[in-house]
């Protein structure tokens, strides 16, 4: 491990709440008359990479927008259910940007740049204006005002959602804003386009290398920027609240290319998600925070207990967070609701046939609310869990899991959201910058369209105004040369011809991520996972089959391609969580922490970014720091006893 | 369980192609129409064929990828539901599933199971949207929306996107989608300034993109994954009069 | 006329012409009805509305055309339609299994077209009496053409009753499904209102075709003679 000097965020001097307007002022401008003239890639189409390529299209420059889905309508930041953030302060509760901003920093456990965060709480209002703009159907109070709830344990009402779809209407607005400008031709769209390699001519980000998922065929698209929106890299983990396509091909790319990959360790688990019930499971699927709000989470006191629910006399069942955390019982924070149960199944008292569940009970809630009360808070909830599991909630408790949901890490940007690839641009869940080490509920969507919408259109055009138009040309010798880097790597992944299957690789692949850097960590199995995982590699390159060919359109070669990435990928991730001594959101080793089971930080010696070069010649990646410095907070100890 | 799976298979755009047929046995109920088809993926892989190809993403059914005719029935036909959330308990050992892709010209074929829906795409291209450029947006609150319009906005606006109305359409006609769209905006305020155009856009379009038109059966309705309700299409209809009335 | 034409082009727009044009013609087959009716009323009754009708004259010709562009715009709409429809859905499940699609719904444009054939059948019956010269030549007492006997002589053949029957049959499903389906295609859909229209296509498709079938069934029956 080598550690230079910190690493330069770029972040504007000034008082914080003043950084932003005076950078915008301070930023060069492009010529209206000379946007088009610009060519800008867009890589993804989700809020973040959407609203960039939408806006930028608007103010004249010319966009090229790429997406594995078939319609970028589909990315998923889709799935989102519960909200987005915005510090309106419409409910008079005492919110403000600076609140926002404040407990966006401490929910991340002071591991996010503060900068950055303020930000995001200054431009949060703009986004709810700008997606009422554009027809997002936010809930309405009967006065016709914009509803909010509180949501994520937050104490103030700030949340504003659009029934349990408010991620789905926030990008259908931006996929409209998308489609009015492909329409103008400002933007051009390429749906199921594949990105796999980046293009750097001397040390700047040029172009991208794709795949056309139905011919096969390997493209070539060079411009003055590249931006890279391609989300969070869940799926390592194999099971997760993720789409199935999701993948880290993107921002492993880059990092392969020099981009420094910011605390990968920083993942996060949702604590109310199905349990898995088999080994041909694919996909977690997630049940809003909302429902602890009523629900009682329970496992019984007894190891192996093989009783049914409904037969465990009271005085033998454990609520658990009602025991530990009685003053926030079972509302207690995501990473600590998800400890406690993997802790209460570890101890053999799981429930359900896998041993890998615990009860959230609404017995109580219908005694103390009535029946009709629970379905109409709940009954979308309780419709879905009896679809997907064939158990009717209201007469048998619901089982619950933890599952992976979202990842914090993600490419280094700077306060620009600019790598340190020049010209390479990293916005919402691939970047590593504003969650720290732990996501708040509603705030994913925030940061998603703050990206998009509100700050890569300032500061890609700053850069651009430092760039001469056009000074790029996909026929180069680096395009030929990641061209066939790229061909190759399809071709030997085609030629192995071996007996296991991709998804046979990647579950295990994902299984050892959950064992070993899953929801509590050790040096030991951490250490463990580094030994398996290039052994796994090893094996996938020698033993995976890959059926069909490269020119047609090969749903198995798209996840052959990008579990390769995952195998590269899991070591950076594991190899993060080893070095990083400490406990802090969601990233928690069991040497660390307090008497009572609670994260342990060490803000001594890890208050800072860890990001990582790749290594050049084999061995370990290379540690760059990123000291945080806190001008306005201090710090303090999350504690929800 | 164990079922006979009669599945379409065809090479690319350009191939014919035709039902196959696998047996599959050791299906467990708690499994996923897709993740039966994975694990029958699976074993066509290791059996050296070529596994069956079919869109999927978010596999919790908002992304509105999955489509599927399973049994003549688009997503299965089961309310509410997508094929990646209808589970292999609402079928019997034993039963022959037959799965087709979406069928309607202005959805080829790409293999297999997999539809190219960019139509859809450029339909919302011609005017599915309001027209506000990023920034300079008046306040969220400065133009109140009253809760039942906002409601029936949101009503068409969960609108996946997924194609099981043209494809379930026996006039492979997409105006459940159509309407959906030209419904959630006619019901803002914000929508109200490019109203007209929008509508006779979007159905031009429609047209032009080859779909059928609307003989008022329904049957979309009865097979949409979110229930979007045929008084959409009503509305748009009404849309289209006043637009052509007022001769926009 | 541009502009009609131009909103003839576009799907809605031809659907929103065939419900207007719908409404006209289920208003003319309701009148039509109504007058042949006039048979239980017996021969001065329904002489008199015959020779009422004639004597319109040149108004009589004004209502034809416009019957004719009427019945035009309807039929040529629907068979555009239709013509799209099969384009848009070349290919058949192998398995289908509707949940919703009616016969009547289904079969609309079938049971449109054999009503038109019936239509030219019966105007070369009843109006121009090509299939029967002498309906020409029969006159009442006060020497005006007698339409009660016609009708009578006409449907005592079994043969021709046994065609008007069945088309009646055709008429009344073509209107169950195309009278209640006309109000959507206007945009008129209401949960209030929306149980009584689903209810007046069936109700007006099974009135008008009792109503016109009832005179054949008479005169076999021996009712009217």
């Amino acid at each position: 491990m080598d550690t230079n000097g910190s690493l330069n965020g770029n972040v504007p001097a000034g008082p914080l709440a003043e950084k932003w307007d005076n950078h915008r002022f301070n930023m060069k401008l492009v010529n209206p008359a000379n946007r088009r003239r610009y060519k800008i890639i867009v890589v993804g189409s989700g809020l973040a990479g959407g609203g960039a390529a939408a806006t930028l299209g608007e103010l004249g420059y010319n966009v090229d927008c790429f997406c594995y889905q078939d319609s970028p309508r589909r990315a998923h930041s889709i799935a989102a259910q519960g909200g987005i953030n915005a510090a309106k302060n419409y409910q008079n509760d005492g919110d403000s940007t600076y609140r926002l901003f404040y407990d966006t920093i401490k929910g991340g456990d002071f591991r996010s740049r503060e900068s950055n965060v303020y930000r995001l709480a200054q431009v949060s209002a703009n986004i709810i204006d700008q997606c009422v703009a554009m027809g997002v159907p936010f809930a309405r109070e009967y006065g016709g005002q914009l509803a909010n709830r509180s949501f994520g344990g937050a104490q103030v009402s700030r949340t504003f959602y659009a029934r349990g779809q408010t991620g789905q209407q926030l990008l259908l607005g931006v996929y409209a804003a998308l489609s009015r400008q492909v329409a103008a031709g400002t933007v051009k769209m390429h749906s199921r386009t594949e990105m796999l390699e980046i293009v750097l001519v001397d040390g700047q980000a040029k172009g991208v290398i794709t795949r056309n998922l139905v011919t096969g065929e390997i493209e070539k698209h060079a411009a003055d920027v590249v931006i890279m929106a391609t989300g969070g890299y869940g799926p390592v983990f194999y099971l997760s609240t993720n789409a199935m396509g999701n993948n880290v091909t993107a921002s492993i790319r880059a990092y392969m290319k020099g981009a420094y990959f910011a605390n990968p360790c920083y993942t996060q688990i949702h604590p109310t998600c199905i349990p898995v019930s088999g080994d041909h499971q694919s996909k977690l699927t997630l049940m809003s925070e909302s429902l602890r709000n009523d629900g009682r989470i329970w496992v019984p006191t007894k190891e192996g207990d093989p009783r049914g629910p409904a037969e465990i006399p009271e005085d033998e069942r454990d609520y658990y967070l009602e025991r530990m955390y009685p003053s926030f019982g079972n509302l207690a924070p995501r990473d600590i609701a998800s400890r406690a149960a993997k802790r209460a199944c570890d101890e053999g008292r799981g429930v359900g046939d896998t041993g890998l569940g615990v009860y959230l009970d609404f017995t109580d809630a219908i005694k103390r609310l009535s029946l009709p009360v629970v379905q109409q808070r709940y009954g979308n909830l309780f419709d879905m869990y009896e679809k997907i599991t064939g158990e009717n909630a209201y007469e048998v408790p619901m089982r619950i899991y933890p599952a992976i949901h979202y990842t914090m890490g993600g490419l280094w940007v700077d306060y620009n959201l600019m790598s340190n690839i020049p010209g390479l641009f990293v916005l919402g869940e691939s970047n590593f910058s504003d969650h720290g080490a732990n996501r708040l509920g509603a705030s994913a969507l925030m940061q998603g369209l703050a990206d998009g919408y509100f700050v890569a259109p300032y500061t890609v055009g700053n850069y651009l105004a430092s760039q001469t138009p056009g000074d790029y040309s996909a026929d180069s010798s680096e395009f030929t040369q990641a061209a066939d880097d790229v061909k190759d790597r399809i071709k030997r992944v085609l030629s192995i011809d071996g007996k296991r299957t991709v998804t046979s690789f990647h579950r295990e692949l994902g299984l050892i991520c959950w064992d070993y850097c899953g929801m509590a960590r050790t040096d030991q199995s951490l250490t463990k996972a580094l030994d398996l995982i290039p052994a796994l590699k090893e094996e996938f390159w020698e033993n995976v089959s890959v059926p069909g060919g490269g020119d047609e359109l090969n749903p198995e070669l798209e996840k052959a391609l990008r579990v390769a990435d995952f195998l590269e990928f899991a070591e950076l991730m594991c190899y993060d969580a080893l070095v990083r001594k400490e406990s802090c959101g969601g990233h928690f080793r069991e040497e660390y922490q307090t008497q009572e089971g609670e994260a342990l930080r060490d803000d001594e010696h890890f208050s800072h970014v860890s990001a990582w070069e790749a290594p050049r010649n084999g061995g370990r990646p290379v540690l760059h720091k990123e000291n945080l410095e806190f001008e306005e907070v201090e710090f303090s100890v999350r504690s929800y006893k | 369980m164990d079922l006979t799976l009669r599945v379409w298979r065809q090479k690319d755009g350009q191939s014919t192609g035709t039902l196959e047929t696998y047996q599959i046995s050791g299906i467990i109920p708690d499994m996923s129409f897709l993740e039966m088809l994975d694990v029958t993926n699976e074993r066509l892989i290791e059996e050296g064929k070529d596994p069956i190809a079919f869109d999927h993403d978010c596999r919790e059914g908002i992304c509105g990828a999955c489509s599927l005719v399973i049994n003549g029935r688009a997503h299965g036909g089961f309310s509410g539901t997508t094929t990646c959330q209808l589970h292999m308990r609402k079928f019997n050992d034993g039963d022959t599933i037959t799965v087709e892709p979406w069928r309607a010209t202005a959805f080829p074929v790409l293999k297999d199971l997999v539809v190219d829906r960019t139509s859809f795409d450029r339909i919302i291209q011609a005017g599915g949207f309001i027209s506000a450029n990023t920034g300079g947006a008046p306040d969220g609150n400065a133009v109140p929306i009253p809760k039942p319009d906002a409601d029936a906005a949101m009503d068409a606006a969960a609108c996946i996107g997924c194609g099981a109305c043209a494809a379930s359409c026996p006039n492979g006609s997409a105006m459940l989608f159509v309407a959906a769209k030209v419904s959630h905006l006619a019901h803002l305020p914000q929508g109200m300034p490019e109203r007209g155009q929008r509508v006779l856009s979007m159905v031009a379009k429609m047209d032009e993109e080859g779909f059928g038109n609307c003989t008022n059966h329904a049957e979309c309705e009865a097979m949409c994954p979110k229930d979007i309700s045929i008084s959409h299409i009503a509305k748009m209809n009404r849309e289209f009069i006043r637009a052509t009335v007022r001769g926009e | 006329m541009g502009r009609f034409a131009k909103v003839l082009q576009s799907s809605i727009g031809a659907k929103v012409a065939m419900a207007v044009t719908g409404i006209l013609l289920v208003l003319f087959i309701i009148a039509h009805m109504l007058g042949n009716l006039l048979m239980f009323a017996g021969p001065e009754a329904t002489n008199a509305y015959a020779k009422g009708l004639k004597d319109l004259g040149a108004l009589l010709w004004v209502a034809r055309i416009g019957l004719l562009v009427v019945f035009l715009v309807h039929i040529g709409s629907a068979l555009r339609l239709w013509r799209m429809n099969q384009a848009a859905r070349p290919q058949a499940y192998a398995v289908s299994e509707s949940t919703m699609v009616t016969y009547a719904g289904r079969s609309i444009v079938l049971t449109g077209l054999l009503v038109l054939a019936f239509a030219a059948y019966h105007l070369l019956h009843f109006t121009l009496f090509a299939t029967n010269p002498e309906f020409a030549q029969l006159h009442d007492a006060q020497g005006r053409h007698d339409v009660y006997r016609m009708v009578i002589l006409g449907f005592r053949n079994t043969a021709v009753s046994g065609v008007y029957l069945v088309s009646m049959i055709l008429l009344g499903l073509h209107l169950s499904h195309g009278v209640t389906s006309l109000f959507q295609s206007l945009g008129i859909n209401n949960p209030s209102y929306n149980p009584l229209i689903k209810r007046l296509g069936p109700w007006s498709g099974v009135l008008v075709a009792a109503g016109f079938m009832a005179i054949p069934l008479a005169v076999l029956a021996g009712v009217l003679k």
